[in-house]
Order: structure tokens, then sequence, then C-alpha cells
């Protein structure tokens, strides 16, 4: 149970690099309660089992593997004075800072100032991949496998397939190597892999085949997996043995408290709405991390957390600028995938401030920002597939913004 | 168990939906009762996926066995579910017409239900549908609402009636294939994976295997299954917003097409397709037919569109070359035969028990019932109710995305009916059911049920 006798100035859901930075940031700015609310058994997020480097280069400076990195995370929120609760799960996100949580010892309410919400991102299971064939067990997220083998001391298979050729499919292959699980082989739907040279050269090292242009297609097997039938370019289905299938990557954020409660969620990234401060369709949240769009690494959230406590303890004093009018930010067309923020507050944007985009391909040319028919933006891009692109607030024409900004791609 | 004292009154093959209430009902009646199932974990065929519906009956064949057994088993099961503790969302159904020729046919559709004694039906306009179905697609034309139709718990109902089986004196055996038997005109031995299990009368209630366990014994059987595939798509709980009532399409000959519907667990779903296959086992599924439910489903409710997919499954139907029920008694025999429960039984069961109750008095045996049997707490997984994430000393959550604690899961790991599959655990818990799928809690569950499965999540890693 947490302890109400004194008021919370700020709870924050998740207790991931970006909830513990900010959690840290906010203390450090002289905030009197800080509470982080974390379901599992330890703080520390993604990075806990994560059981490779490098993670720390811009925190700490220096190289810690994952699980060392969550530790010293904690160890430094902790040293700064903030509250860490751990199993206790925020269930529901009401208006205005109440929290319903579950804690062992049942239920508890509490209702804090502000509410930093940084939950972090999943992969996208098998279910909603629409992948076919049977349900059988063995078919499992790098993360899933990552706990097992790091937390759990166990592996759900052997000679598994690979599916994803992000950075996480790689270091899955280094998950593998520590569990003595040998994968058959990686394949990728695309001509070319997600991560860029020279990771990818690292499955080949350890002689997994990558197998590109070959899409999953169905899971094969009776009472344990048998197969994974991949189809090829040119339509050739053909069966792979294995015992299980690791499904990598397809990051989405874990926004659920967002969609099941009042807080706006934006389809096209799938976590909160936020304005450039990370604030949410409710004054009383912020958000932070990869909950606001799949996926940066941990160092990344780690500095958005951190901006975002600044933000919030700002906030608290009174001090985080209103702006003279707030406008809805949108992309448009096939080539842009989503822009976060949703939101501009106008003329209070600081130096740092950016749109962060990216693109569902390939793409080389002009981003421009339209508002009222009149262009108030424009930005070259030069971009691979998947790769983060961020355009500086202060390059927008503010004073030209007369209502909603949109963002389209016109290619070279 | 019984090869050496006196042999059963009864034994029951299958621990299927109708398996699990036949061992209620003959329990309740007096009877001494042994269930015989072949997998590890009950629920494991048929009966592992349904839409979860407790019909009316109101499109049922007029006069069939079929609707005699759902009205009844709807009936018992409003009677019983308060004191179980089991779930009733009355949210009622709609039969929508999204075209002329189907329009046309509402009229036959009431019609049938007063031949089949639901009363309470009505024919509203698409502008009334609307009014209570607002998200509804704006193509709808008219519906019959059908205000009974209701959802359940598809697991925690049958899995409470073979726990009441079992306060009661019921037996059950697992991991028990009945393989054949020798009727003596006295009693049956039959021949099981567990050995030989002797028994007065023999009820078969193998749903999938009803054909193949009747030609173990007799070298026929009355019927011939041809499983009917259905498959369905589950969408995130965010969606179950946009739909309050059953959706019903204006069936067809064949089959009662594609439903969207709400859960009891918070879900939102969308099938089940109708596909004959000669497999008994593979209850595959594939991306294009996921695909098209979709659009189906987003034509129904448009909003539906781009809303995340939480589950994607398939269930088997025991159909047979007979539209009804295959319910018959081999009195020379003692032997009775219930069979082609195909896309009912979750509604039907209790009914289907009763009837078949009647048929076994009838071949001239009788028990006294219990005056006072002990009655079952059915394990709480919907949000109606109070779950146990709610109450203190609950250990933790394992599973987020469905709130279920480690209490939970131990108390579904112990006991006669002790899950022995991860698929039988889900079942009884819903653990890894929700969004992610396992990505959080699958490594924390392999732990906890190490040792217990007889295919295990996980091994140790020995290095
Ligand atoms: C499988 C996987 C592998 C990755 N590997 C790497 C890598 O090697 N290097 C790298 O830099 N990045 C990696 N990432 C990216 C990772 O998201 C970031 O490193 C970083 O962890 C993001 O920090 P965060 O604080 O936003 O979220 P997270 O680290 O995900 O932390 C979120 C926290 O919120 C908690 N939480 C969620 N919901 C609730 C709730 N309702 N109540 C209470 N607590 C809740 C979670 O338990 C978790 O601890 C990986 C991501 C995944 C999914
Ligand atoms: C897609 C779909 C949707 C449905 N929707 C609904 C709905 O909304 N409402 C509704 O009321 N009904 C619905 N149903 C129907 C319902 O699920 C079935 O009618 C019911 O599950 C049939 O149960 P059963 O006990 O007859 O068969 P089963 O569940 O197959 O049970 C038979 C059992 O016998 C065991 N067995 C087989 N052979 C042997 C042997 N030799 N020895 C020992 N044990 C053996 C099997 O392992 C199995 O456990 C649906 C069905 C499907 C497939």
């Amino acid at each position: 149970m947490i302890d109400l006798t004194t008021p919370i100035d700020v709870a924050i859901i998740g207790g991931g690099p970006s909830g513990l930075a900010a959690a840290t940031t906010l203390k450090a700015a002289g905030v009197a309660r800080v509470v982080v609310l974390e379901r599992e058994p330890d703080a520390g997020g993604i990075p806990r089992h994560c059981g490779h480097p490098p993670f720390g280069a811009r925190e700490f400076k220096r190289i810690y593997t994952g699980p060392a990195y969550a530790r010293k995370l904690v160890q430094t929120a902790r040293a700064a004075g903030v509250e860490i609760h751990c199993l206790t799960t925020v269930v529901q996100a009401r208006p205005e800072g109440e929290l319903l949580l579950a804690v062992p010892e049942g239920q508890q309410v509490i209702n804090a100032r502000r509410v930093i919400y940084a939950t972090g991102v999943r992969e996208t299971p098998r279910s909603a991949r629409l992948l076919g064939g049977m349900r059988l067990q063995g078919v499992v997220n790098t993360g899933a496998l990552q706990s097992m083998v790091f937390l759990k001391h166990m592996r759900p298979f052997k000679r598994p397939v690979i599916v994803g050729t992000e950075l996480v499919a790689i270091s899955a292959v280094s998950t593998c190597t520590h569990a003595g699980i040998r994968p058959v082989a990686m394949v990728e739907p695309d001509p070319r892999p997600t991560a860029r040279w020279p990771f990818t050269l690292y499955p080949r090292l350890k002689g997994v085949p990558l197998h590109l242009n070959t899409r999953p297609v169905a899971i094969h097997g009776e009472k344990t997996v048998s197969s994974l039938e991949v189809e090829d370019a040119d339509g050739t289905r053909r069966h792979i043995d294995c015992d299980g299938v690791l499904l990598s990557g397809m990051f989405t954020p874990e926004s659920t408290l967002g969609r099941m409660g009042h807080l706006e969620v934006d389809p096209a990234t799938g976590g909160p709405v936020v304005d450039q401060f990370g604030r949410c369709s409710d004054p009383a949240y912020f958000a932070a991390g990869n909950l606001l769009r799949p996926v940066e690494t941990a160092g990344w959230c780690w500095s958005e957390g951190r901006r975002t406590g600044a933000r919030v303890a700002d906030d608290l004093k009174g001090k985080l600028l209103k702006g003279t009018q707030t406008v809805p930010v949108s992309v448009e067309g096939p080539v842009l995938k989503y822009v976060m923020p949703q939101r501009l507050n106008l003329k209070v944007s600081r130096g740092k401030d950016v749109l962060q985009l990216r693109l569902n391909d390939i793409a080389k040319g002009q981003i421009i920002a339209t508002s009222g028919g009149k262009t108030v933006g424009q930005w070259q891009v030069n971009s691979r597939k998947e790769r983060r692109i961020l355009l500086a607030i202060s390059r927008l024409d503010q004073s030209a913004i007369t209502g909603p900004v949109t963002l389209t791609f016109t290619p070279a | 168990m019984s090869t050496s004292s006196s042999p059963y009154d009864v034994a029951i093959i299958g621990a299927g939906i109708v398996g699990c209430a036949m061992a209620r009902r003959f329990t309740l009646e007096g009877a001494r009762v042994v269930l015989l199932e072949k997998a590890t974990d009950i629920l494991d065929g048929a009966s592992k996926a349904n839409s979860a519906i407790l019909h009316t009956g109101f499109d049922a064949p007029v006069g069939s066995i079929e609707v005699g057994c759902v009205q009844a088993g709807h009936e018992e099961y409003r009677q019983i579910y308060r004191d179980f503790g089991l779930t009733l969302d009355e949210c009622g159904a709609h039969v929508v017409a999204w075209s002329d020729e189907e329009v046309a046919k509402l009229e036959q559709i009431q019609q049938q239900a007063v031949d089949n004694n639901v009363m309470d039906t009505r024919l509203i306009t698409g502008e009334e549908l609307r009014k209570v179905e607002p998200n509804l697609s704006d193509r709808a034309l008219a519906a019959i609402a059908v205000p009974r139709e209701s959802l359940i718990d598809p697991w925690s109902s049958p899995y409470a009636y073979l726990q009441q089986s079992l306060m009661n004196g019921g037996e059950v055996m697992l991991s028990c294939e009945v393989t054949g038997g020798r009727f003596d005109g006295n009693e049956w031995k039959l021949e099981t994976t567990q050995g030989l299990v002797r028994a007065k009368h023999v009820v078969n209630c193998a749903g999938l295997y009803g054909d193949l366990v009747n030609s173990s014994v007799f070298g026929q059987a009355p019927f011939t299954i041809t499983p009917r595939k259905g498959q369905f798509v589950v969408y995130d709980k965010a969606a179950s917003r946009l739909a309050h009532s059953v959706i019903l399409p204006v069936p067809t000959a064949r089959t009662k097409g594609i439903v969207l519907f709400r859960t009891v667990f918070g879900n939102l779903a969308v099938g089940p397709t109708a596909e004959d296959q000669q497999s008994r086992t593979d209850s595959s599924i594939d991306t294009e037919t996921l695909q098209s439910l979709m659009a189906a489903g987003e034509a129904i409710v448009p909003a539906l569109k781009g809303m995340p997919v939480t589950a994607t499954y398939a269930g088997l139907r025991p159909a047979t070359e007979f539209k009804d029920y295959q319910i018959s008694a081999d009195a020379a025999n003692n032997w009775i035969t219930v069979g082609g429960i195909r896309s009912t039984g979750l509604s039907g069961a209790l009914g289907i028990a009763q009837y078949t109750y009647g048929l076994y008095r009838n071949m001239g045996a009788d028990h006294t019932a219990l005056t006072d049997p002990a009655i079952p707490t059915a394990r709480v997984l919907t949000d109606i109710a109070n779950r146990d994430w709610k109450e203190k000393d609950h250990g933790e959550i394992v599973c987020h995305c469905e709130l279920v604690t480690r209490r939970e899961i131990e108390a579904a790991l112990s006991g006669p009916l002790a899950a022995k599959s991860l698929a039988g655990l889900k079942r009884q818990t819903r653990v890894t059911m929700g969004r992610c799928q396992g990505f959080f809690c699958s490594a924390r569950l392999a732990e906890l049920t190490e040792g217990q499965f007889v295919i295990p999540m996980a091994e140790g890693v020995d290095k």
C-alpha cells in the first residue's frame, strides 16, 4: 500500500529508463514527493532483460549491460529521493490524476497533482500479425525470450526461426547464443535488412542464414512447432524446419491505460496525443519514452524522461508556458508514418523542441508543413525506412500558422 | 479405480462442455459417475473455442431436439448461475438485414422465433437499431431484436458443472482414452489407456470423436463427424464500446453466419467462418480468412478499422450429415450416444444432460436424487464481478493484460482438474490471453509452471 498521509506531487506510471529519468529530474528540481509505480518485481524497464551492452553511454558515460544499467538507473533515482513502488500495477488512469492501482494488498486509489505516463513499448505478438497456422507453444516475442533467458535462465526452444531483422532481432541472436539456442534462420519480408550494416553481419558470423524477401505465412506442428511456412518474393512457399518461432520487432506502444481511459490516443503512433512538452489531452498527465511512439533507444528515452520531468517541475511551479494558441499537427500521404507531438502550443517552443517523424519507406525529398493553405515550413530529407527524422520546431514560421498544421512529403 | 470394487452406474466418455454437464446431471440424480477424458485437461476438443453465446433457440429448427435442449439448457443456466457465481450478460441480439432481400426474410425469422416459443422478439427499423447501436454502419436497413440472447464464460461454466459433480461424489479420469469395450449384458468393461473401467451404463459424449468411439465398440456409428472449422478475430478491449448486443446476420441454410459479439471478458470479436474439413485436430488459422473477417467486421462497425487485434483462433464444430443433435439410446446395450452437438452445445449442455437422463431413466435405470447437493464457487474471470486482484493476498499480478494473479494461477495448478497444459491454464485463468499474448508474463509463467505441464513452456538452461 502506498502511504497517503503526505500528498503525492508526481506519480510516474512505469519505472523504465524514461520514468526513472523523469523522477530523478523532478527530485533534483526540488519537487517534494515523487512516486514511481512499477508493476514488475523490479524497476528498470526493458533493459532489465537485455543481457547485452551497450547501455548508458549518454547517461553515465560508461558502457553497461542492460541489467547493470537498469540497476544503476534505480540506484540513481533512489539516491535522489524517489520512492519506487514495485508490484504496483496501474489499472486505470482517471481524470485529474486519479489512479486505480493493484497492489499485493488488493486495490488502492491514489491522487497525484501530475502523472507521467511512461509505460514503454512491446512487440506485436503472433495474433496481431495475423500469422496463420496452428496456435502452439514456442512462439514468442524477443522480450519474452530475453526475460526467460536472463531473468529465469530458461529457454522456450532450441532451433527457432527468427522473424525480423531490426536491431532487436540481431540482439536476439546473441541472447540465443547465451542460452545455447541455435537459430536455424532469420527471415525478412523486405529485400533489405532493417538494421544497418555492420550489425547485419552478426547473424552470419553466428552461422544464422538470412533469408531476405521471405514472408512468414504459417506455423505448423501438432503438439509443438515443427516448421515455419514462408513465401518467397515470387510466391513460392516452402517450410523451414524448426522447434519454435521468435517474432521480433513490430513495436507497439503499451498504451492500454490511454485506450481504455480518457486520454486521447493517436492511431498513427499508437501512443497518447501530446504537445511539445509531452502534455496529454488531460493536462494533469504527461508522457515520455517509447510509449510516445515506436521505437527509440534507452538513452533517447532517458533524455526524453529528463526533459518531461523538467517540464512537469515547471508546470507545478506554474512556470510552464501556455502559448498563444494550440494547433493539431498531423501527417498526410503514404510516405509519412506519424508525427509526434500531435499538438503544438504556438510561440513558446524552446530551441531544442522538435517534431519527430518516421517514414514508411525509403525517401529522398522534401517535407512541407502547411497551415490554412500556406507553407509554414520545409525541410530536406534523405532517409531509410524506419529511421527517425527530427524537424526543429524553431524552423516553423509560427506567426503564419492559423490552424491545423499538415506535413506532407514530396519526392526529389 | 473400480476394477475390483463395484462398477460405476455410468461412465461418461469425453469432458467437453456436454460431458461436464452430463456428469453434473447424473451425479445430482444420484448416480455414481466417472467421466473419462483422453486429454490432460478438460474442454480440449470442440469446447476449447466458441462464440460463448447463450442462445434462446429462436432460430433453431422448429421441433428439433436441439431447440428443446437449448431452451431447457438456457433456462437451467438462468436458475443456477447466481448460486454458482457464474456470469450472465443479457446483452440481447439483433438479426440485422443489410439488403432488401434480407429485409424480406425478417418476418419469416420472427415467425420461426414464435414457432419456437420465443415470443419477445421485435422487428425494428434501421433508425431504431442505430439508436441502441450507434456505431453500426448506416447500411443496416432493419433488424429483429432478440432480447434474451446472452453472453457467458465458455470455460468457467462447464468447469463449474464438473466441479459440482466432483463435489458430490463424481469422479474424473484425465489422460484416459477409451479405446474399446465389451458389454456382458450386465455391465460394460471399457478399455482405456488407464486400464479397464467397469460401468453399468455408458454415455458417449466424445464430441469430435463421437463416431469413432461408437465404432471402436460396435464397429459402426449412426453418423459421421465432419469437423466444421470456425475462425475468429478478437479485437482490443477498447473496441467493446462499439457494440452492445450480439450482431447476427440473416442466416443461410448452412450456418448462422459471421457474428459480431462482445465477450464477458470485455473484448469484441468477429467470426466464425464455417469450413468443412476432414481433420479432427487441425484448428489452424490463415491470414486471408482473418483479413476477410476483419473486413466483414468493419463493414458492420466502421469504427473497427485500425482497432488493434488481440487474438486470433479457430474452433472445430462436431458436425454430422444431419442437422439436428444425434442423441440416441441403445437400450439393449445400456449405451447412449450424444453426438453431433455442432454449434449450440454451450447453450444446450444442461438441457442435453436433462434429456439424456430422461433416456437413461426410460432404459429402466433410476436413482434417488441428491437432496442438498454442494454448490461450487466458480472462478471469477470477468470484470462484471469482483476479480481476485482486488482482494488482499493475491500474491502478485502475473498476467498484466488480463490481471491474473499468482493466487489464481496456483489454484488452477492444483486439485483434481489441475491444468497440465498452457492451453488448460489459459482456459482456467485467462493468462496470456490479452493484448500482449505473453510478451510480459511468459517468463514468470514458465517459472511458476515448471514441472507442471506435459509440454513445458520452457526448460532450464544448464550451462
Ligand atoms: C524486446 C525489446 C528489446 C529492446 N532492446 C533494446 C536495446 O537493446 N537497446 C536499447 O537501447 N533499446 C532497446 N529497446 C527499446 C526500449 O523500449 C528502450 O530501451 C527503453 O526501455 C524504453 O524506456 P521506457 O521507459 O520508455 O519504457 P520501458 O523500459 O518499457 O519501461 C516501461 C515500464 O513501465 C512498466 N509498466 C507498464 N505498464 C504499467 C502499468 N500499467 N503500471 C505500472 N507499471 C507499468 C513496465 O513494467 C516497465 O518497467 C528494446 C525494446 C524491446 C521491446
Ligand atoms: C466456432 C464455434 C462457435 C461456437 N459458438 C457457440 C455459441 O456461441 N454458443 C453455443 O452454445 N455453442 C457454440 N458452439 C458449439 C459448442 O462449442 C459445441 O457444441 C460444444 O463445444 C460441443 O461439445 P462436446 O462436449 O460435444 O464436444 P467436445 O468438446 O469435442 O468434447 C468431447 C471430448 O471427448 C474427448 N474424447 C474424444 N474421444 C475420446 C476417447 N476415445 N476417450 C476419452 N475421451 C475422448 C475429447 O478429448 C473431448 O474433450 C460453437 C462451436 C464452434 C466450433
